[in-house]
């Protein structure tokens, strides 16, 4: 089986490649980059116009599955992945059951294998059931394929605990990712504590209470040796701290979401729940301080924090609502709207900051167009313009606070191992 | 915008922060007039005959929820009351669902107080008859901030230039939100003071001067509202004990005397006595409490007329 990309604009960040040409594609690896291909007996598409890019690598999604399928499962889930032009997703561990043991993590991966658009990765707890007292059995989970480990969702109270599992999980060189917000400090608050909270009387989450949680495993981080990934950094304090930390060669990376570079807590001022999320949008200074963290590379990754919700869960009083929202199928359009559009970030670097370096920092094959590597591509558009419209996602988690928005740039094809799983728009899988 | 073009009819109420003043305005002078209905011998006027009210009240009242039925009852409404004290989320049925059974029954206005702060943006979403916010959460008292209002400007004549001290639990009280952005709109200067662990962060932002200590605030006021001290938030650990709130921020005569010597003195109860506000404060001569209770009904009475009616021409014959 072989398939030609014909004519588009290849950008491989990975080997420094930006050139007009074409890629082909053969029994699911990538065969050739660069000139003209004659076609041969290879199915040609079109990419003219379009950016030939390493399929896009999401490294924080919430499939919901097993256990929470009202608000997604494998298949919605990955279609939403395809639909967005993500090749390969790490899908989050706090399900019900959690995803704690190797049977869980063979589970997931085997109906992925089975009902998955995409590639399915998946992310093992760090402790047993999430809750943050014992360990879970990391070297197990590793060995059936996890490829990180975390309590995302929750951070890990006891220092203690988390060094353990920094220490245990660095024996197999096992990555932790850690939700970095201090509950004592946030935990009964709705929405970012500025400003804004205080006009609307709702409990603030401090920025604070993630720069001291951020602190904290840094710390433990350099101390152990081990390697730690935090997610969604939010704070202008933690993108300092991990900058200094980096400076220092403690072995820490960071992701940022999108809704975190793009939206500030002035959306809250409406009480939608859409806007409701954790660790909440942040104030003006933050996004500045979060743009410029990605830009230097103190922040490695753009990941979505895809968290979508039943219906019925998130049509209630601000308050009441959970926190997160689906972000699969807005994170290439909105990151190339208000990153790229606006001048700030050149196409390379966002691809490096959605496909290479996510491979990078969890270790997986892909992220590049080299010969050889799997053939998980993404063509997109960056001038197609679109509008947001949720009731077409193919996500169970139909809100979102991007809601309505006009965007420039959309995926127009994915391509798994070989196989075009999403054109113009419509999944195939 | 003039008064004269300005219309509240079909007009959600949501909060003063959104309101503009000619809208303020009109409600102002408006309940002057129902102000006098109050005071008749027979007070029924057949103004909103065959209109409906629900109070919709998930959170125990008795001075707003009873305020809000003499509003319509006077005014010839047929008014409903449902209380439930639990959340819907404790209930089981959903507010939006709550919501649309009441509006399947033909109601003009839902007042409603709720727990969770931004309830009444989800019902002005949720269902077309009008919403009138009886306060949600922390964020909102919109006609206690238009009661207050209606309170300064009677008794100083105008708003504009005033300073007025707002003392007291800031954090968590809806009535000093509307009451910020209702007096600021009408050009009054407002201090707020409490204990600093009362005092939401970045406060300041909203335009007023912040203080963590009353006297300073005291000092030379027109107007001092002091808002009541909930007890819970002892046991949340925001202050250590009511003995030592009353002794730094209680407002006793000698604090008062810190302020203008004619320093209009309110409080939107219930009061606890000896805590936040000492009994002689309470019941001097400078003290418009009792006022804002009649003022409350003639402002309710006032919003009724408005969102249902929309002009300013009040049909008094009984």
């Amino acid at each position: 089986m072989k398939l030609l990309l014909k004519g588009g604009r290849i950008i491989d960040p990975a080997q420094n490649v930006d050139l007009v040409g074409d890629v082909l594609v053969q029994d699911g690896r990538i065969a050739k980059v660069g000139g003209q291909i004659d076609p041969g007996d290879a199915e040609v598409l079109e990419a003219r116009g379009l950016v030939v890019a390493p399929g896009l690598i999401d490294l924080h999604t919430h499939l919901r599955e097993p256990g929470l399928e009202a608000k997604e499962d494998i298949g919605s889930g990955t279609r939403a992945a395809a639909a967005g032009g993500f090749t390969t997703i790490c899908c989050m561990p706090n399900t019900r059951p959690v995803i704690d043991n190797a049977v869980l993590v063979a589970g997931v991966t085997q109906r992925a294998g089975l009902e998955g658009a995409v590639n399915v990765r998946v992310i093992g707890a760090l402790t047993k059931g999430q809750e943050g007292k014992e360990l879970a059995e990391i070297g197990d989970m590793i060995a059936a394929g996890a490829v990180a480990l975390s309590d995302d969702g929750h951070f890990v109270e006891s220092a203690r605990i988390f060094r353990t599992g920094l220490e245990y999980a660095g024996m197999f060189d096992g990555v932790v990712v850690s939700h970095a917000e201090d509950e004592s400090l946030a935990g009964d608050g709705y929405m970012h504590e500025g400003a804004v909270s205080a006009a609307l009387g709702l409990r603030g989450r401090p920025a604070v209470s993630e720069d001291i949680a951020v602190a904290r495993d840094v710390m433990l981080a350099e101390y152990t040796g081990a390697l730690l990934h935090i997610a969604h950094v939010s704070t202008l304090g933690a993108v300092e701290i991990i900058r200094q930390a980096k400076r220092r060669g403690v072995r820490v990376t960071a992701e940022v979401t999108p809704h975190h570079l793009t939206l500030t807590d002035e959306a809250v001022l409406g009480f939608d729940p859409a806007a409701k999320v954790h660790p909440p949008l942040r104030s003006g200074e933050h996004v500045e301080a979060l743009l410029a963290g990605l830009k230097d590379g103190t922040l490695d990754v753009i990941a979505t924090d895809h968290a979508p919700h039943a219906f019925e869960e998130k049509d209630v009083e601000f308050r009441y609502a959970p926190s997160g929202f689906a972000g699969l199928e807005t994170a290439l359009g909105v990151v190339l709207t208000e990153l790229y559009h606006t001048g700030k970030f050149t196409l390379p670097e966002l691809i490096d900051r959605m496909a290479a370096a996510p491979a990078r920092v969890f270790g997986l094959e892909g992220g590049t167009l080299k010969p050889g590597a799997p053939a998980d591509i993404t063509l997109f558009d960056p001038n197609q313009e679109w509008r947001v419209d949720s009731s077409l996602f193919y996500t169970r988690g139909k809100c979102t606070p991007f809601a309505g928005k006009s965007l420039k740039g959309k995926a127009v094809a994915t391509i798994v191992g070989g196989r075009v799983v999403m054109k113009n728009g419509e999944v195939r899988a | 915008m003039t008064k004269a073009q300005v219309s509240l009819r079909g007009k959600d109420i949501l909060g003063l922060r959104t309101m503009s003043v000619p809208e303020i305005e009109l409600i102002l002078d408006t309940a002057r007039e129902m102000k006098h209905i109050i005071d008749r011998d027979i007070k029924k006027v057949p103004t909103l005959r065959g209109k409906s009210v629900v109070n919709l009240f998930f959170e125990p009242s008795t001075r707003t929820r009873t305020s809000f039925e003499l509003a319509g009852k006077y005014l010839g409404a047929d008014v409903v009351n449902i209380t439930t004290s639990a959340s819907s989320v404790v209930k089981g049925e959903s507010l939006r669902d709550t919501l649309l059974t009441v509006e399947a029954m033909g109601v003009d206005i839902i007042v409603m107080r709720h727990e969770a702060e931004g309830s009444a943006h989800f019902a002005a979403k949720a269902v077309k008859p009008v919403i009138i916010n009886a306060g949600d959460g922390a964020h909102e008292h919109p006609t206690q901030g238009l009661l207050d209002l209606f309170t300064v400007k009677e008794k100083k004549g105008s708003i504009a230039g005033l300073q007025v001290a707002i003392i007291g639990d800031i954090l968590h009280s809806r009535v000093a939100r509307s009451n910020i952005w209702g007096l600021q709109k009408l050009g009054a200067q407002v201090r707020v003071a409490g204990p600093r662990t009362l005092l939401p962060r970045d406060i300041e932002q909203m335009g007023v001067k912040v203080y963590d200590r009353v006297e300073p605030a005291l000092e030379g006021a027109d107007v001092v509202n002091i808002l009541r001290l909930q007890r819970e938030r002892q046991q949340k650990g925001l202050f250590p004990t009511a003995r030592e709130y009353a002794r730094i921020f209680g407002i006793n005569p000698q604090r008062l005397a810190l302020a203008q010597p004619d320093a209009l003195v309110m409080h939107p109860g219930p009061m606890n006595r000896g805590l936040e506000i000492s009994p002689e404060v309470a019941y001097s001569e400078q003290s418009a409490i009792q006022e804002q209770v009649k003022n409350g009904l003639a402002v309710r009475m006032a919003l009724l007329f408005l969102v249902l009616m929309g002009g300013t021409k009040i049909e008094t014959t009984a």
